[in-house]
């Protein structure tokens, strides 16, 4: 099997890593080879910051490059709008609808485009785009952002509820496993 | 059992399963996990040095009592260890040492791109290059075995895309190595001059026998292809490009160890193929020693020296058309790294600001300060530079600059080495402030312990410094503290410290918002009739406060009730300031 890419693209303190440890996780029992790459550090703060996934018979990059993406899972629009250059021709992008201000927007140095949704689509891309927001508060935090957009892109893949279930469960701590369960639950039907 | 995991983890299991049982590290990304990780085994002994130099003379005391040691550190923290590092090379070592070290190409979270192979051939050390995380593992302990074979220190070299991936892994058992015994030996540890003219020729002639060891060691391996019109040489995660983009089309020369670098074998695979193609980010490590040897190869005049590999690029650069995506056509806003909402810092670098002072800057979360709006800082260095570097700036303008002028550090970067540059400010008598941004824990690298925190690496209770007796010791008189989420006080006392005649210190303390400890007041409440939209509030630059149509709006998801906003506001539209 080829090499498939997923990015999770989103803004530092989104909890992107955990997302990217689910995902790893259940490829891995699947039998794939698989990498994920993470970014720590300075971008962390606040920053723009991306996790690569790749899985397959045999991966040798760490990184998923401009072009190659199958799935980008965006936890921002902004986001979105920055990182749909990776995407595949015919690839599929999650994203949560969610505007996050950056400081150059915050201090006046430039605007928050408008229209980013339309924009994306205009050019072709096959976009999912939802209030995870509104999802992960009806669960019960607005930090399970990161686990309802696992539900959503739990749907283009032939994995059992069962299994994405229980990679959650090794996961996250015990005492978030409902929340987390309700928030996947939420993204999934979505 | 296959496991997925991070590189930097994977070098903590490879110093597990050899049986290391020492670790003494200083923490920067991307180094700082492995010893986290190390950390977690109750079989290795591990801590936070304050420094690089610290750490690695104590691994090096480990290694002469006799056990497996490791040291860890980022690319620049092999400057500040480079004193030890070259006479180490000389010593040698009784128990097994390696030395960990991450580089950053791409810069993704440092102030240079140093290529610190150039320190493995400057120091005579052996350096090996794992390219992921089940080569960490068996890199790491192949290291122990050549350290103790050759009698060398030894360099374990990770980059940001080995130490920060996750790469399938199986785990062996740990080996249980005995301690060495201690034999006095003086020409071989008493590194005067006598001693160390005897020592120079044997270090020579280890890397001859390291170099007739790499000719047949299974980490430089041939990977066969079926076009000999190209044959690469490569290492690291650069080779994980080459074979993205090439599969098993070129035979590949993969190099695990890469100093010293074989002879023969770079010969023998040129005489196999065509062209000899160099693969290696930054600079021309590989690419120099073929050439020395003889060996016509291309590298830096297609790669170039400067910045990250990815598929992409390796394939353009051989001419292999990459994929394209589909951008949009107008500029997406940059979205740059910010101090958290409710970070103590904030406030601090406001009062800088307003003052219009010139500020002499460090290593930390703190050279955010350096972003706008708040635009604060005037240099950044590296560790413990503000505090040097203030001291030479007030000297040469003779006493002209003394009331305008401070250094900011941070807690752990004082200990680090900021306390000899304010050692020298008090010995050579210079009129500067100093200011220890105090925020009891090492932030940017993911809150590590350090000498004025009160806990080790370990988590347990530990000797905390008293930063005012340490500063009134060296012979600091005048050492204030102030709350920076105060800004009348902060902007009273820096100014009254400034207009003093004499060196001061001034401890901005407060706990770093993100600790789990650090108990919030919770979102600040704003009556938004009050609001003329003045934007007064957004000169602090928090995240978590914007004015969107004409007022002010608080994300309630990221606002810790810091209360610096408010104290912006002429108008009283913050409301229900309380103390956490």
């Amino acid at each position: 099997m080829q090499t498939k890419n997923i990015m999770i693209v989103g803004v530092g303190g989104q909890g992107t890593l955990l997302a990217s440890k689910l995902l790893g996780r259940i490829l891995l029992s699947k039998g794939y080879d698989v990498k994920v790459s993470e970014v720590h550090g300075m971008s962390q703060r606040g920053g723009s910051v991306v996790t690569y996934v790749r899985y397959g018979d045999k991966v040798y990059s760490p990184v998923i490059d401009k072009g190659e993406a199958d799935f980008i899972v965006s936890f921002e629009m902004l986001e979105a709008a920055r990182w749909v250059e990776y995407l595949k021709q015919g690839g599929k992008m999650i994203t949560n609808t969610q505007q996050v201000n950056p400081m150059p927007v915050i201090i006046g140095a430039c605007e928050y485009p408008a229209e980013l949704e339309a924009k994306i689509k205009n050019l072709g891309v096959d976009l999912d785009a939802f209030d995870a927001l509104s999802l992960a508060e009806a669960a019960g935090n607005s930090k399970a952002v990161n686990i309802v957009l696992m539900g959503k892109l739990s749907k283009y893949f032939d994995f059992t509820e069962d299994e994405w279930l229980d990679a959650i469960e090794k996961s996250v701590p015990a005492k978030f496993l409902e929340l987390n369960k309700k928030a996947f639950a939420l993204g999934r039907e979505a | 059992m296959k496991k997925l995991m991070l590189g930097n983890e994977a070098v903590a299991r490879g110093l597990y399963e050899a049986g290391c049982s020492f670790v003494s590290s200083y923490p920067g990304t991307p180094s700082t996990e492995i010893t986290e990780y190390a950390a977690k085994y109750n079989e290795i002994y591990a801590e936070w040095a304050p420094n690089e130099k610290v750490a690695l003379e104590t691994a090096f005391g480990a290694s002469l009592a006799g056990k497996r040691s490791f040291c860890g550190m980022k690319h620049v923290g092999v400057n500040v260890a480079a004193d030890p590092l070259f006479t180490v090379a000389y010593t040698g070592v009784n128990g097994g040492l390696i030395i960990g070290v991450a580089d950053d190409p791409g810069m993704h979270s440092s102030q240079n791109e140093q290529d610190s192979r150039h320190y493995a051939i400057a120091s005579k050390i052996p350096m090996l290059e794992p390219s992921d995380s089940a080569e960490s593992i068996a890199f790491v302990k192949e290291a122990f075995e050549i350290s103790e074979k050759f009698d060398t220190p030894i360099f374990i070299k990770m980059c940001t895309r080995v130490a920060h991936s996750q790469s399938v892994i199986e785990e062996s058992d740990r080996l249980e190595i005995a301690q060495k015994e201690y034999v006095k030996n003086g020409e071989k540890y008493i590194m005067m001059p006598g001693n160390a003219k005897k020592r120079h020729p044997i270090v020579e002639k280890r890397t001859l026998d390291l170099i007739a060891y790499a000719e047949t060691a299974w980490f430089n391996r041939i990977e066969e292809g079926n076009d000999n019109t190209v044959g690469i040489i490569t290492s690291s995660t650069s080779y994980q490009y080459v074979k993205e983009v090439f599969g098993d089309k070129y035979p590949v020369l993969k190099l695990g160890m890469i100093n010293p670098l074989p002879v023969n074998k770079i010969k023998d695979f040129a005489k196999t193929v065509k062209n000899v193609i160099v693969v290696e980010e930054l600079d021309g490590i590989i690419e120099t020693h073929c050439k020395n040897i003889g060996v016509n190869v291309l590298g830096k005049e297609i790669f170039g020296n400067i910045g990250e590999f990815s598929q992409n690029l390796v394939a353009e650069k051989l001419g292999v058309e990459a994929p394209k995506g589909k951008a949009l056509s107008e500029n997406v806003p940059m979205r740059p790294p910010v101090m958290c909402a409710g970070c103590p810092h904030r406030g601090l670098f406001y009062t800088l600001k307003k003052n219009k002072l010139t500020v002499m800057g460090d290593i930390g979360c703190y050279t955010l300060g350096a972003v706008a709006p708040l635009t604060a800082i005037d240099s950044t260095i590296c560790m413990g530079a503000s505090v040097s570097s203030i001291h030479g700036f007030n000297k040469a303008n003779d006493g002209a600059t003394d009331k305008n002028t401070v250094a900011v550090i941070g807690d752990s970067t004082f200990m680090h080495s900021g306390v000899t540059g304010l050692i020298n400010i008090a010995y050579n008598g210079s009129n500067s402030t100093v200011i220890i941004l105090d925020n009891s824990i090492t932030g940017m690298t993911g809150h590590q312990q350090n000498p004025t925190t009160g806990y080790n690496l370990k988590g347990d209770p530990a000797s905390k410094i008293d930063l005012e007796a340490l500063c009134r010791s060296v012979g600091i008189n005048s050492v204030r503290v102030v709350d920076p989420y105060n800004l009348a006080e902060c902007d009273a006392v820096i100014k009254e410290e400034l207009q003093k005649d004499e060196p001061s210190v001034i401890i901005s303390r407060r706990p770093c918002a993100l600790l789990k400890y650090v108990k919030h007041a919770g979102p600040i409440k704003v009556n938004t009739d009050k609001c003329i939209g003045c934007k007064s509030c957004m000169r602090i630059g928090c995240p978590a406060v914007s004015i969107i149509d004409g007022k002010v709006k608080i994300d309630n998801t990221l606002c810790t009730g810091c209360g610096v906003c408010a104290q912006m506001c002429k108008f009283d539209v913050f409301e229900n300031v309380k103390e956490a």
